[in-house]
């Protein structure tokens, strides 16, 4: 059996090392998923986004942990024109008059965070006219004023400052709180039941349309929320599972590979190679990364695979050749190393396939344990504002929590789901590192 | 002769838990030491010599069971000793062992001189002058110049380093010195040297050496006696006159006529085979397999059967009637 | 595997001869400053001849491993001539070195340190083919089976994917054997392959390393420290002391009648087994071996010898005198 699958063997007898590569499967599982059901060019596209999230409402956390605290914040409603009956009431002289009743069946206690009513007619010349009307439950018919409808119209009803002053509270508030005098209870409770939107509109014309949409926004969004624009943080957070394990392995890698190999050259051909590739070890180590990362962030770009590079780049000349030249140097006298040389192996084929394989196994577990320092500095750079422009990942959902002062606005669920998945991370390679240091590493294996 | 042993093992066993299973490094060892008597424990790589050695110091690695049997020095048992006694009643004081790799033996930033008065501060309660006086006789004992004393572990030759080790262990003039392969990183000249110191203080200090080794020819340097083992067990105890004249046991014939020689026309003879695993010994003689005298019974363990004053052979041709009962 | 035929080599002359060979290193300081120098091999003379077995018997330190380290071409020689079929050996470069090197097979002391602890068994043995750029795949395998025939490892599929540590230290020293062999070299350069192995191991790969010699009309440079296990492997002894060869002889005369001091003290330090052994003492000779990097003027020995002759062995080196039939002694005894 090789001694790398004897490893393996071996692995299994250590429990943090199958939960760790459990962590990490189901990581790499989830960004497989995420890379198929949603394509990088619709991933950037998403998280841009605009329009196509203006049904979620803002901020809003997930649902499981508003259910699982004991509370019962409503989820968004809506009701829409096409799935409305609407009923002609009059004719006459090319002009008709529509009533449409929109209607959401409201279970919740609590009051919702927004109320829009979106718009959206076909005319040809003259713009249709629609009065809105609310009715509670209780039949109380509150009057929402009319107006004239453009191609697209978006009526904030819950901005709506006249009607504020009319029901001496917040719109939301005011058109789904229990009848009685305003502002008497402490803590005014919402009205389970039956809302009716009652939209009357006057069509000036045969074929003019008018569709409407209205959107009763909650306060809890799916399974992670929303952020202060509204996207669904699920984007953000499957899309940086791949980016964050795509970054901490190619840097592992990178740094790794390269370091290791300039380490057994070094070590190989002695003399001044070696002397300058101290040297240049000496210098970098005492270069600090960060700064140099903020620099070419702030100067140059932030791109994702430009920080990759300078991350593996200053990466190269790292402790790590330290390290690797102490484990390599007793190799030199290796007797299987002078039989290779004895038959005419070549220096580059003994550096790569005699010294560098050595030390491999004892090296996999600060491989593996590296990778989440990576996907931590990566997320640094993203909180420090030189994340990736247009990659969602975990550090920039971080960021905009913290330039959004997530915590100060309650908002938890914004800075801790990014900072799970961060540890979860962090837990699964250092799980499966500590178990693999254990398994490869002969001075810690205690029989 | 029929002086009480000085030191009597019987029956001693002892297992290593590793990650393959339990392996009987030494299964059922039997042994008897006199007052100035040296017993050379001769055995290949494996045998389970240098576990013996370990289990009477009790230097034994972590994954070793606690060894069962018995070891008797002047009559009173040590095995059962707790550790605390065993420090400072026997170790070094009765018993003294001088390891194979010299270099490890000794502490590279400590003069050679402190580290051979060591024992005697710890286990005899010296005054520093007391025992940097008996380090220098120690010194001059084992051949080496009394400047050396000043000198640190890596300036010294390895033949030197052999003898500073071996002046530690006589140092607090333990009755039984066990040497685990003292000579065999030397080279032959230097070699020759030590034999002849171990030779010249047994004979003016009455001591008593265990001496463990694999090569043959080293052991008949000192042996009053000769136990042979073979996968855990010794296969043939006797003295050395008889040992290495008349071999009783057919793997002592066999190792016998493998030792290259210097002056002898005909060439050694191979051992073919190898032997089994610790793992899971064979039920029955543990040479059988590779012994060309091998018959019915050797599918049973033989047990140790004697064979004259002092001699036992754990060999069934050896049992009367031929091994047939 | 059947050996090439030798090429180059004019008839009558040795396969590897070597004269006033000498190999020195550098003692420097800080790197650069030059302090003086270890003069592991020092004016070496010997010759080697195709289907010839030779010992050189030495102490640690006497230069030996750096011998047969120089005539694998692992180390420059620094000084005098070392000919290979021929060509002389310092001149060796790219291509021609390479080729020498398949014509050289190594076998060191510490099998398991000699076989790469990541390959298995058929890995370890088709690395010198690949290098050497044997190919096709099959033409590797067929090769690799063949030299594991031939140390004995037979059938080969039973050790091929085993990996050193589940070898014995007898099935290890085979496979370092076999690799040596399966470039089909001209000579065997043997440094201490026995001496980590078990007693009753020793004696089955000598008289390996002693069959395939025969077999293949090898030339075999045997390197050891034990006196004792050179009668029946090989033909020929040299015996080493301070970078020098001090005695050589056919193996009999040697061991039975050796004309130099060292070799004598060396001789006088063994025995064969006998319980008579415990009851004396054996002659050594005082003092350690002579510092390689400053060696006494004159004989090397002389300081140690109880022969020495005041005025001649302190001053002159002794040069090397036949004493017999092929036998010769650097000694002034014997002039």
């Amino acid at each position: 059996m090789s001694p790398w699958r004897e490893g393996i063997a071996r692995l299994r007898r250590y429990p943090s090392a199958v939960a760790g590569l459990a962590i990490i499967a189901a990581l790499i599982a989830t960004a497989v998923y995420t890379v198929i059901a949603i394509p990088y060019p619709q991933a950037q596209e998403l998280w841009r986004g605009g329009e196509r999230w203006q049904e979620l409402p803002v901020n809003a956390g997930p649902v499981w942990a508003d259910r699982l605290l004991g509370g019962d914040a409503p989820r968004t409603l809506t009701a829409s024109s096409a799935a409305a009956e609407t009923v002609e009431e009059a004719a006459y002289d090319g002009v008709r008059l529509n009533r449409t009743v929109l209607a959401v069946d409201y279970p919740y206690t609590e009051f919702p965070s927004e109320v829009t009513l979106f718009l959206e007619a076909d005319f040809e010349q003259r713009r249709p006219f629609v009065r809105m009307r609310w009715r509670t439950p209780d039949g109380e018919v509150i009057p929402l004023g009319a107006r004239r409808v453009g191609e697209q119209g978006r009526v904030s009803i819950s901005q709506d400052r006249g009607l504020e002053s009319r029901l001496g509270r917040a719109p939301q508030v005011g058109l789904f709180a229990e009848p009685g005098p305003a502002g008497t209870e402490e803590r005014p409770e919402a009205r389970p039941g039956r809302y009716e939107l009652i939209l009357e509109t006057v069509h000036f014309e045969r074929t003019s349309q008018l569709a409407a949409e209205l959107v009763v926004y909650g306060q809890v969004h799916g399974l992670l929320g929303t952020d202060h624009e509204r996207r669904d943080l699920a984007v953000a957070l499957l899309w940086g599972t791949p980016v964050a394990l795509a970054f901490g392995l190619l840097a592992a890698v990178g740094t790794t590979v390269t370091t290791l190999v300039i380490a057994a050259a070094g070590v190989w051909y002695g003399g001044w190679v070696d002397a300058l590739i101290q040297r240049l070890t000496e210098i970098n180590m005492i270069l600090p990364l960060l700064p140099i990362l903020v620099m070419v962030g702030t100067l140059y770009s932030t791109s994702i695979w430009l920080m990759l590079g300078v991350v593996v780049v200053l990466g190269i000349f790292s402790a790590g050749i330290k390290m690797y030249r102490a484990m390599l140097l007793p190799l030199r006298e290796a007797g299987y190393i002078e039989a290779a040389r004895a038959y005419g192996a070549s220096n580059p084929r003994i550096i790569l396939r005699y010294m560098v394989p050595r030390i491999l196994p004892v090296l996999l577990p600060t491989f593996v344990t590296l990778i989440p320092t990576y996907v931590f500095l990566e997320a640094s750079l993203a909180v420090l504002g030189l994340g990736d422009p247009v990659l969602p990942t975990w550090g920039k959902v971080l960021h905009d929590a913290q330039a959004q002062s997530a915590l100060y606005h309650g908002h938890y669920y914004w800075v801790l789901e990014p900072a799970a998945l961060l540890m979860l991370t962090g837990l699964g390679f250092a799980m499966l590192g500590f178990a693999l240091d254990r398994v490869f590493n002969p001075r810690l294996r205690s029989v | 002769m029929a002086a009480a042993p000085l030191l009597e093992i019987d029956d001693l066993r002892l297992a290593y838990a590793t990650e393959r299973g339990t392996v009987r490094a030494v299964d059922g060892v039997g042994l008897t030491l006199r007052r100035n008597e040296a017993v050379v424990i001769l055995g290949e790589s494996g045998c389970g010599k240098s576990s013996l050695a370990k289990a009477l110091l009790r230097t034994l690695p972590r994954n070793a069971y606690a060894p069962e049997g018995r070891v008797r020095l002047d009559g009173a048992e040590v095995l059962g000793l707790p550790e605390e006694r065993f420090r400072r009643q026997v170790r070094w004081v009765r018993i003294a062992l001088v390891m194979q790799a010299a270099m490890n033996a000794l502490n590279p930033v400590v003069r050679v001189g402190e580290q051979v008065a060591e024992p005697l501060r710890i286990h005899r309660g010296c005054s520093r002058r007391q025992a940097a006086a008996r380090a220098a006789e120690a010194f001059a004992e084992v051949g080496i110049p009394g400047d050396f004393l000043q000198r640190y572990p890596h300036e010294l030759s390895g033949g030197m380093r052999q003898r500073a080790v071996l002046a530690m262990a006589l140092v607090t003039e333990p009755d039984i010195v066990v040497l685990d392969e003292p000579t065999s990183a030397l080279d032959v000249l230097t070699q020759a040297a030590i034999m002849n110191v171990l030779k010249r203080i047994k004979r003016d200090r009455g001591v008593s050496f265990v001496l463990i080794t694999h090569d043959v020819a080293t052991s008949s340097e000192i042996a009053d006696r000769v136990a042979l083992m073979y996968a855990g067990q010794v296969v043939e105890e006797a003295s050395a006159e008889a040992f290495f004249t008349a071999p009783a046991h057919p793997y002592s014939q066999m190792l016998m006529a493998s030792v290259p020689r210097l002056h002898q026309p005909e060439p050694p003879q191979p051992i073919p085979g190898r032997p089994p695993s610790l793992l899971e010994p064979p039920a029955g003689c543990r040479f059988a397999e590779r012994c060309p005298q091998r018959f019915d019974r050797c599918s049973e363990p033989p047990p140790a059967l004697p064979l004259g004053e002092r001699h036992r052979v754990r060999c069934w041709l050896h049992a009367t009637g031929g091994g047939r009962p | 595997m059947s050996p090439r035929p030798a090429q180059a080599a004019a008839p009558g002359e040795p396969l590897l001869a070597a004269r006033d060979l000498q190999t020195h290193f550098e003692l420097r300081r800080w790197g650069f400053l030059r302090t003086g120098s270890v003069r592991a091999v020092d004016g070496v003379d010997l010759t080697l001849d195709a289907g010839e077995a030779a010992a050189v018997v030495g102490e640690s330190g006497c230069g030996k491993s750096s011998l047969a380290r120089t005539l694998l071409g692992l180390h420059r020689p620094t000084g005098g001539e070392a000919r290979f079929e021929g060509q002389p050996l310092a001149r060796l470069r790219g291509a021609a070195l390479k080729a020498y090197r398949a014509r050289v097979g190594y076998v060191q002391q510490d099998p398991y340190g000699a076989l790469p602890p990541f390959m298995d068994v058929r890995r370890a043995l088709e690395e010198p083919l690949i290098v050497h750029g044997v190919a096709p795949r099959a033409e590797r395998e067929r090769r690799i089976e063949a030299a594991l025939e031939e140390v004995g490892l037979a059938p080969a599929g039973e050790v091929w994917g085993k990996y050193p540590h589940q070898l014995s230290g007898g099935q290890q020293q085979r496979v370092v054997i076999a690799r040596a062999l399966i470039l089909r070299p001209r000579m065997i350069l043997a440094d201490e392959p026995v001496s980590m192995l078990d007693a009753s191991v020793r004696v089955e790969i000598l008289e390996l390393l002693r069959r395939i010699q025969r077999e293949h009309r090898l030339a075999l440079l045997y390197i050891t420290h034990d006196l004792s296990t050179v009668r029946h492997y090989t033909d020929r002894v040299l015996v080493m002391y301070g970078g020098r060869i001090v005695e050589q002889a056919p193996v009999e005369a040697l061991l039975e009648r050796p004309q130099h001091p060292y070799a004598e003290a060396l001789l006088a330090a063994l025995a064969d087994p006998d319980p008579a052994n415990a009851r004396r003492e054996r002659p050594v000779p005082g003092g350690e071996p002579p510092s390689l990097a400053a060696p006494p003027p004159g004989c090397r020995f002389h300081p140690r010898c109880p022969y020495a002759m005041a005025g001649t062995c302190d001053v002159y080196d002794p040069p090397a005198l036949g004493v017999g039939e092929g036998h010769t002694a650097a000694c002034w005894l014997r002039a």
